[in-house]
């Protein structure tokens, strides 16, 4: 019976953004998968600035499911609470739409957006409770390359990124970021 | 953007956590100062619930007065957040960088400002307020009555204070990453259960540039429909003739732009001077504001004059005795001339000048009169409107707010100045990750002779 084992993490961390992309080819080179390395920065760059695939999200899909579900909200409240005490005066009609379509508008942003917010969150994979290798250096501008795979594989790993012009280098187990 | 000053990240950090990693001198007073206008106020309304709203200047027929004037300002002012964050993100405007947190983060206390003046303060059994949202008689089916604005009014504040609230918090991940890198201890478990593990993957990164382009794009609705609610507090009212406007939404909208964007330029001023951040808020980032209020106080008094004309045109009895009263009768008349100088005559000449328009001194001073202007001009919608001799009203005497409900208005203003300070103690109020990026883009071209700043965007 073989026991699995907890995916080991390596940082490399560098100084500029060419060095940084060469050190990504370099690794995608040498075998590893793309699910295995990821690239850190403290600040958003373009997309691709490292050679890096695009990150694929449904994101889009979030705020149309909260529409719709605020928008059912604002309809059964303001209809229904209607139904539930039908008062008709001076013979108009029991649902007196321009006040529903008010509450309706407002469920419906507010799904959207209650939504939405759960889709970033969720899209960005967090939380996270386990930082792996990580360096606070990272949000001063250094730019780290993180390779996660088998025990095994981390001598190799930080091999390759010693030899691309890390700066450093530091193996992060798995611990939290409470340590 | 002419100006600008290319700065490490590590500068970056130094520089805008200064409010969060240390603690000025003049912050403790400050606090000290809007603790003790807002405890004042707090006694004001304890006394106002224990002696009842008699103790108010409201009377027949006045019955909304100073919080009601303060619930529009507020709400007004709000829109700073929105109007600035949203549009100039959406337009990729690069000077919105270090203004769009201090701008949402103000939406987010006179949020608070303006539900503390209306349903708190200003129903005088504020136990009773829930009564226009939730069913006050579960056994016997009695539902809210959804056709009042009563409870339009809830469902779109609420949720634009959410909306606004969950836009700062989604945007301020980055910065608490960078906070948790740089404290210790429980300070840092803190930061680090707040940052929730926040890396700064590509990923990661790509949903926060699409998170602030897609929750502006969300928001903005609910900003137009924010106002255009209040504004129909007024004009579906079936008493105050004068009130029944058509223009009455976007008249609203574009006055709240108006006081708004003056407020977060005011702040904007206000950040120069108590942290020194005038590398990150340059005469241009002022210079272009400036010219942003020019065009926006244009529309506002655009719309301003529309009311008055289809007031004029039509003749109407009600709307020429609100008028009348406004304009001829003590103290509206003059209360009128200050409004009209101080929300139009005097700032916006004056930000047709260069040397006014990146001075901070001048900014703060015309853009604090415009204010002065904005809370004039509700009042002088309020009170002259409800005030006037009409059908079925025997007592129509004048209004004059009490030391009490002045109290409260004052305790409602300190709010906002104990949730700005209280928030650059625990939060940055620049966001360092928009700030970083800029720099990240920017690069310097020549063109001829000159060498000029540029911007690199996708």
């Amino acid at each position: 019976m073989t026991t699995l084992k907890p995916p080991k993490s390596v940082i490399g961390l560098f100084e500029d953004e060419d060095t940084a992309a060469d050190a990504l080819d370099a690794v995608a080179s040498a075998g590893f998968e793309q699910k295995e390395y990821e690239i850190l920065t403290g600040t958003p760059y373009p997309e691709g600035t490292f050679g890096e695939e695009e990150p694929i999200h449904k994101l889009y899909r979030f705020p149309l499911i909260g529409a719709a579900c605020g928008f059912t909200a604002g309809l059964l409240l303001t209809a229904g609470t209607q139904l539930a005490y039908p008062l008709i005066v001076g013979g108009k009609p029991l649902l007196s739409i321009p006040p529903m379509a008010i509450i309706m508008y407002e469920g419906t942003m507010l799904g959207a957006i209650l939504f939405t917010v759960a889709g970033i969150i969720f899209e960005s994979r967090l939380p996270r409770l386990f930082m792996g290798a990580y360096d606070t250096r990272i949000t001063e501008g250094y730019i780290g390359i993180t390779i996660t795979s088998g025990e095994d594989e981390m001598p190799k790993a930080e091999e390759i990124l010693k030899k691309a012009g890390a700066v450093d280098i530091k193996r992060g187990w798995e611990q939290t970021d409470f340590d | 953007m002419q100006e600008h000053v290319q700065l490490t990240q590590k500068q970056i950090n130094e520089d805008l956590l200064t409010s969060v990693l240390g603690t000025p001198r003049w912050w403790w007073p400050a606090l000290g100062f809007f603790v003790l206008v807002f405890l004042i106020g707090m006694s004001a309304f304890g006394y106002m619930l224990n002696q009842g709203v008699g103790v108010t200047g409201l009377n027949r027929p006045v019955f909304w007065g100073a919080f009601m004037v303060n619930f529009v300002f507020f709400i007004g002012i709000s829109h700073a957040g929105i109007m600035i964050s949203a549009i100039l993100r959406l337009t990729q405007a690069e000077w919105r960088r270090p203004i769009t947190r201090a701008a949402e983060v103000l939406t987010v206390f006179s949020l608070m400002s303006a539900l503390m003046a209306a349903p708190l303060v200003h129903v005088g059994r504020p136990w009773r307020a829930d009564l226009w949202v939730f069913p006050y008689d579960f056994a016997r089916g009695v539902w809210i009555n959804i056709r009042s604005p009563f409870v339009w009014d809830p469902s779109a504040v609420m949720t634009y204070l959410t909306a606004s609230t969950l836009f700062v918090l989604i945007a301020l991940i980055p910065d608490l990453a960078i906070i948790r890198d740089r404290s210790t201890g429980l300070k840092r478990k803190l930061y680090a259960g707040m940052a929730l593990g926040f890396r700064g993957t590509p990923r990661q990164w790509k949903l926060q540039t699409i998170a602030g382009i897609l929750l502006s794009a969300l928001v903005l609705p609910v900003f137009v429909s924010v106002h255009s609610i209040v504004s129909w507090d007024f004009a579906v009212q079936i008493g105050p003739e004068a009130w029944h406007s058509t223009i009455f939404a976007p008249y609203f909208i574009i006055g709240a732009i108006h006081s708004g964007v003056s407020a977060v330029a005011t702040l904007m001023v206000v950040m120069v001077w108590a942290w020194g951040w005038n590398k990150y808020i340059t005469p241009d980032h002022l210079d272009a504001i400036a010219r942003l209020l020019i065009i926006v106080a244009t529309a506002w008094f655009f719309f301003f004059f529309l009311e008055w004309v289809f007031a004029l045109y039509t003749l109407e009895p009600a709307e020429m005795a609100m008028r009348k009263l406004q304009v001829f009768e003590s103290p509206w008349s003059w209360l009128f001339v200050v409004f009209l100088f101080t929300a139009y005559f005097i700032p916006v000449p004056m930000w047709l000048f260069r040397g006014v328009r990146r001075s901070l001194f001048w900014m703060f001073v015309t853009t604090i009169l415009v204010n002065v202007g904005m809370w004039l001009e509700r009042f002088l919608i309020i009170v002259p409107g409800l005030m006037r001799r009409s059908e079925f009203i025997f007592d129509w005497g004048s209004y004059h707010p009490s030391i009490i409900e002045l109290a409260m208005v004052a305790m409602t203003f300190a709010w906002v100045g104990m949730g700005m300070l209280v928030f650059t103690k625990v939060f940055p109020l620049i966001p360092l990750f928009d700030i970083k990026e800029g720099m990240v883009g920017r690069d310097e071209i020549r063109i001829g002779r000159r060498i000029v700043p540029a911007s690199i965007r996708e």
